[in-house]
């Protein structure tokens, strides 16, 4: 039923995965039919697909394998909540109830606007465990990726795709090539995931991925908490890549061992087993190779409008090649320096940083100081599941007592369609996947950096490197 | 969908590498749960001023733009969110042929389901396409070419299946329902799928 792919050096864990996956092996004529395991839907990119199936009069397929939440038009201030969202937009609030009723009227569970584990549906996935190793994933969404962490196939799709998977629980799809990126090395106090993987997008560009699924490999990834791999698979597709991916081991497992949807006593052991057979053979090769030392690496940060213009933040914007359009609309001058840019908001969420150790790591930098005068700092977390656990650890308190903004759980600031948005010319340090024009707010300036970046630039006012501040903490305690 | 052979128009360029889909449909027209009439909101920041007027200076907004329904887009066409309002709106607009020297993975997945041919073609081909703008060009998907401005042709390839759904207006949703019985049969036989 599978076609192995039958070379003398062995198989990658991209290519074990897909292998499983095959119902109908590709031809020249046609896409491989593949088996989708999860199914993630949210508000925005699902309505189309649900009346392409009421239309055609056709049922979803596999309720159970598929998993729904509200995130990207959903308001996370606290005031909008307490109001019982009456300052929704109208059309946001038509979304969230359409995607109520179609949950309702096929099946799906819906982590919906009264559900105490809702969240940004990248950061559900893993914390429910829904998400787990081999298994292959996708949504309407392209940082999909990110649940590549745990050694899972996760792609973004299109609507019609999403139509597509509601309908057979299947995808055409053709085999991507594979590129690995081996990190080896150790990242140094201060330099976080989110800087490595902005260094490997400066490296490899924006459209370096295409075509490929990333195998992130090598001691520096094996080194990584889950969150932080999340990180790094969320941004695969900023470097243009189908998907990112790193092997599962026992930080893997030990992140699932008893979420309420990972399996449990004989079934978990049998899982593990099966699952640490995932791991590429010993000698398979992917397609093409980019090599990174993760200890030579320093914050970074990005300076234009795509998320390949990066630089170290101790550094400058390059003095020859970078784009006048990015410069101009960044308001960045060809050779200037980073560091002491004038900030005016700080968002510390999204699906690349939003979980309890990116919110840890900015609590870390915040505690015992102020959010410089006139700077607008936001913490959105994840899920509402990360925020109550940031809560019983007091990383609330430590924020509001700096004064910074806490909120309820969704996509906020990262792509600024519910509400919170910068102003024009506002320059923004945030912890989110996107430097886009426009991105957070209509002429907003945004600068993509780590939690420890972006909350260091809060209490400074300015871009900052986090590194001085994080030895000034340890002298206080 | 209506089947798609051969197009003939003239041209527009936009020659800036890397236009994301936050430019092609920015973030706030999405609350829409319709696939109609995002045309209005194509480039929306570059058309419009912030107080509503239109860029004169945009390439959409000239004159000679109008009508013209082949994107001749800089490298890396279409990078960025998985949004499929990204194709709906160029076709919404008028659009229906986007040649570049590089399309993202999903955008051009998109892009081709929804009949909005995505080509990729040679760098010297893409630069001449990129010098004359408002050429008359002829893009033939069944023999997989496009006419250049000064003569000439360039080949492109489209993956064969997406060729054929294009080409005989088929449904790929329609194909994958015959495959029932394969699927249900991976279903019954597949100890891995959790
Ligand atoms: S946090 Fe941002 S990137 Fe992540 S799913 Fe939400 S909008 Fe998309």
């Amino acid at each position: 039923m599978t076609t192995p792919l039958t070379t003398s050096t062995g198989r990658t864990l991209f290519d074990k995965i897909w292998d499983r996956h095959v119902v109908v092996p590709e031809t020249e004529d046609a896409p491989a039919v593949l088996y989708v395991d999860l199914h993630l839907v949210h508000e925005v990119t699902s309505p189309q697909a649900f009346d392409v199936l009421r239309r055609r009069g056709l049922e979803v397929r596999q309720p159970d394998r598929t998993l729904a939440t509200i995130d990207h038009s959903i308001p996370t201030a606290v005031s909008s909540w307490k109001n019982g969202l009456v300052d929704m937009d109208v059309a946001a609030r038509n979304q969230v109830r359409k995607l109520a009723t179609n949950c309702g009227r096929t099946g799906i569970r819906l982590y919906g606007v009264n559900n105490s584990r809702r969240g940004i549906v990248h950061v559900i996935g893993p914390e429910l465990g829904a998400t787990r190793p081999g298994m292959t994933i996708v949504c309407g969404d392209s940082h999909t990726t990110t649940h590549g962490a745990f050694g899972a196939l996760a792609f973004g799709i299109g609507t019609s795709e999403v139509a597509h998977v509601l309908a057979t629980q299947c995808l055409l799809q053709r085999k991507p090539k594979t590129l690995a990126v081996q990190v080896d090395g150790r990242l140094h106090e201060g330099v976080t995931a989110k800087d490595l993987i902005l260094a490997v997008i400066g490296q490899i560009g924006v459209g370096g991925g295409t075509g490929h699924v990333i195998e992130f490999r090598g001691s520096a990834i094996e080194h990584l908490s889950m969150d932080a791999r999340m990180t790094v698979c969320n941004m695969a597709i900023e470097a243009g890549a189908r998907a990112g991916m790193v092997a599962p081991d026992d930080v893997t497992f030990e992140y699932l061992a008893g979420r309420c949807m990972a399996p449990r006593g004989a079934a978990w052991d049998r899982a593990v087993e099966d699952w640490r057979s995932l791991s590429g053979d010993p000698g398979a090769r992917c397609d093409a190779c980019v090599r990174i030392d993760a200890s030579a690496l320093e914050p970074q940060v990005t300076w234009g409008t795509d998320p390949g213009m990066v630089a170290a933040v101790t550094g400058r914007v390059p003095t020859s090649g970078a784009s006048p359009r990015a410069l101009e609309y960044m308001g960045f001058s060809a050779g200037e320096p980073l560091q002491g840019r004038p900030v005016d908001v700080v968002f510390v969420g999204s699906c690349t940083n939003s979980r309890i150790s990116d919110l840890r790591q900015a609590a870390s930098v915040v505690s015992g100081r102020r959010v410089a005068a006139g700077v607008r700092m936001l913490v959105v977390p994840g899920s509402q599941e990360t925020k109550r656990q940031a809560e019983a650890e007091g990383l609330d308190r430590i924020f509001a007592e700096a004064g910074a903004e806490w909120h309820e759980s969704g996509c906020s600031l990262c792509i600024a369609m519910n509400g919170d948005r910068a102003k024009a010319g506002q320059t923004v340090v945030s912890t989110s996947n996107r430097n886009f024009e426009g991105r957070q707010g209509a002429g907003a300036r945004t600068l993509l950096a780590s939690p420890l970046t972006a909350a260091a630039s809060a209490i400074t006012g300015t871009l900052a490197d986090p590194r001085p501040l994080l030895h000034q903490a340890r002298r206080i305690a | 969908m209506k089947p798609v052979d051969v197009i003939r128009s003239r041209t527009v360029v936009m020659a800036d590498p890397n236009v994301d889909t936050d430019q092609i449909i920015p973030a706030r027209f999405l609350t829409t749960t319709s696939r109609d009439g995002l045309g209005q909101h194509l480039f929306a920041d570059h058309r419009f001023e912030a107080a509503g007027g239109p860029r004169g200076d945009f390439v959409l907004n000239r004159p000679e733009a109008a009508g013209c329904q082949v994107l001749i887009a800089g490298d890396n066409f279409g990078c960025g969110s998985s949004r499929e309002h990204a194709p709906w709106a160029l076709l919404d607009f008028g659009i229906r042929v986007v040649i570049s020297t590089a399309i993202a993975d999903i955008f051009r997945s998109n892009a081709l389901r929804n009949g909005l041919l995505a080509i990729v073609v040679e760098p010297e081909a893409h630069r001449r396409l990129l010098a004359t703008p408002g050429a008359e060009i002829c893009v033939d998907l069944r023999a997989g070419t496009v006419s250049l401005p000064d003569g000439g042709e360039a080949r492109f390839e489209i993956e064969r299946f997406a060729r054929h759904c294009l080409l005989e207006g088929v449904d790929p949703l329609g194909y994958l329902l015959g495959k029932e019985a394969e699927i249900h049969a991976y279903e019954e036989n597949s100890p891995w799928t959790q």
